[in-house]
């Protein structure tokens, strides 16, 4: 290690927890804990698990204009959809979007969760969660992209409006019930919503959203309640510590790309199977970076596409692995793979010629020289679980 | 007599036939076992070529000979079922026995003071 790695105000916790610590995007973060990757994953799918993701990069993007008015939000908006093509604009308030930042190629610089705050004060503010590995260059560019129009404040000891902020991820079908009993008001929030609630004294920034698949949040909370907080969690017998081994195993059963490995700066959102990314307006209107080539991609189609891919038998086809056609032609790469606990079998993802990715397809996966059948596979591999307001009703 | 490799492999020898698994330390360290790769009974290994694949959730591992030879048996179980790896590593769990081609390869090895020392 020639840097020194960061620390997130979990890190005694995760020793104290037994977790096994390994470096991970500029941080010492845990990749399990003492029952392992296979038990951690299924507690997680069966009851509720707790992760600590606090290295990723949280940050208010705040329109210059007086605070709490619709102006103030339509500006914040208008500036921020210049980076990306989902639609920030008409965003209620409370609600959140999946979204990508974009360069001038149409491919992807991060994918990132923008949300548009519930109070009628906080209007003008968006708020936005990145990936670790990318935070510094994401905020850099905002800043030189759209600091004449907005100001940035990144959620660290210089923000007096926020504060330093963990980042708690509870996942899985007792999550609702967990978060309920010590932030009651949790359990009837909307999926893909984020409002505000205390506990303790700590102000809380609840969302209901996730990278497992299931139901469940991710609380944003001051750095100094943030032990505490997770404690208080861990102490609900439906609770167990999470590492990032099963958030991996979790979100590739899910479908869900990983930055860096599904998402690069070569992929465009339409190669990567989040054409939804796109909003409705933002599609007609166009005007952000690289519209020419993901709309175009919208229109007739892009060349290579992300699948699933279910390998047969039991051994797993990992990252790099070459994908060929039937014919012995190589049609793509595999860009995660692994094994899933859920499905007690192999599932991988990887990008293929446009040809090739429908569901059903036979291909072949080089693993260590030798070329193992598999097939096209719908995703998610493992069904969503998440949160519908219908639910109540029926 | 038993003895270790720096691969975290276990070399156990009786008459000429040598029965080779992966240490408790290595299983711990790639944790559940969720799929195992077996030689083919015949194939021949050079010390410290690739004779087996052990892949736990998130990552693949190699097993290397410890000692040349021919394989002459394969724990069967173990594809069939890879978590026994984790339960018996040492015992029940080994991967496959060979008939010793060199015995002089098995002075280069660890004895069980050294490993426990390696590991720490």
């Amino acid at each position: 290690m020639t840097e020194s790695l960061k620390r997130t105000p979990l890190y005694d916790l995760h020793l104290a927890l037994g977790a096994k610590m390994v470096p991970f995007a500029g941080y010492e973060m845990p990749v399990q804990y003492t029952d392992g990757v296979l038990k951690e994953h299924l507690w997680t799918r069966e009851r509720a698990g707790l992760f600590d993701v606090s290295h990723m990069g949280q940050a208010f993007f705040c329109s210059k204009k007086s605070p709490g008015t619709e102006e103030a939000h339509q500006d914040a908006a208008a500036a921020l959809e210049t980076l990306v093509p989902g639609e920030v604009r008409k965003l209620k308030k409370g609600a959140m979007r999946y979204s990508v930042l974009l360069n001038e190629d149409g491919g992807v610089l991060d994918d990132l969760m923008i949300t548009r705050p519930l109070r009628d004060d906080d209007q003008g503010r968006l708020f936005i969660v990145v990936n670790a590995a990318c935070k510094d260059d994401d905020f850099a560019l905002i800043r030189a992209k759209l600091g004449g129009r907005a100001d940035l404040e990144i959620c660290d000891r210089h923000n007096a409006f926020a504060g330093a902020r963990a980042l708690l991820a509870l996942q899985g079908p007792c999550a609702a019930a967990v978060l309920e009993s010590i932030a009651p008001g949790v359990a009837a929030q909307p999926f893909m919503s984020m409002q505000p609630r205390e506990w303790n004294g700590a102000d809380l920034l609840v969302s209901r959203c996730g990278y497992t698949g299931e139901d469940g949040f991710e609380v944003s909370v001051r750095e100094e309640h943030a032990v505490g907080f997770a404690r208080a969690l861990l102490a609900h017998p439906d609770v167990k510590p999470i590492g990032l081994g099963a958030r991996d195993s979790l979100r590739l059963e899910a479908g869900l790309c990983l930055y860096g490995h599904d998402l690069d700066l070569t992929t465009s959102p339409i190669e990567a199977n989040i054409a939804f990314v796109l909003g409705k307006r933002r599609r007609a209107e166009g005007g952000f970076p690289g519209a020419d080539r993901i709309l175009k991609e919208a229109a007739i189609g892009p060349r290579r596409l992300r699948v699933g891919l279910r390998p047969e038998g039991r051994a797993p086809a990992r990252e790099g692995a070459e994908i060929q056609s039937e014919d012995g032609r190589q049609i793509g790469v595999v860009t995660s793979g692994g094994f899933a606990p859920s499905l007690n079998a192999p599932i991988a993802m990887g990008y293929v010629d446009a040809a090739q990715a429908k569901s059903g397809t036979r291909v072949a996966l080089i693993v260590r020289g030798k070329p193992l059948p598999a097939a096209v596979a719908d995703m998610p591999f493992v069904p969503h679980r998440y949160y519908r307001d219908q639910e109540k009703t029926t | 007599m038993k003895k270790y490799t720096e691969d975290h492999e276990w070399v156990s020898v009786e008459g000429d036939t040598a029965t080779i698994g992966i240490t408790e330390h290595a299983a711990g360290q790639l944790g559940d076992v969720v799929f195992v790769e077996l030689p083919a009974v015949g194939t021949k290994f050079k010390q410290k070529g690739e004779m087996a694949v052990v892949e736990s959730v998130k990552a693949a591992s190699d097993v290397y000979a410890p000692v040349s030879g021919e394989v002459v048996a394969v724990n069967q179980a173990i594809a069939d079922d890879p978590a026994k790896v984790n339960a018996d590593p040492e015992g029940a769990s080994w991967f496959v026995k060979i008939k010793l081609s060199s015995r002089s390869e098995l002075d280069r090895l660890m004895d069980e003071a050294s490993y426990r020392k390696l590991i720490g």
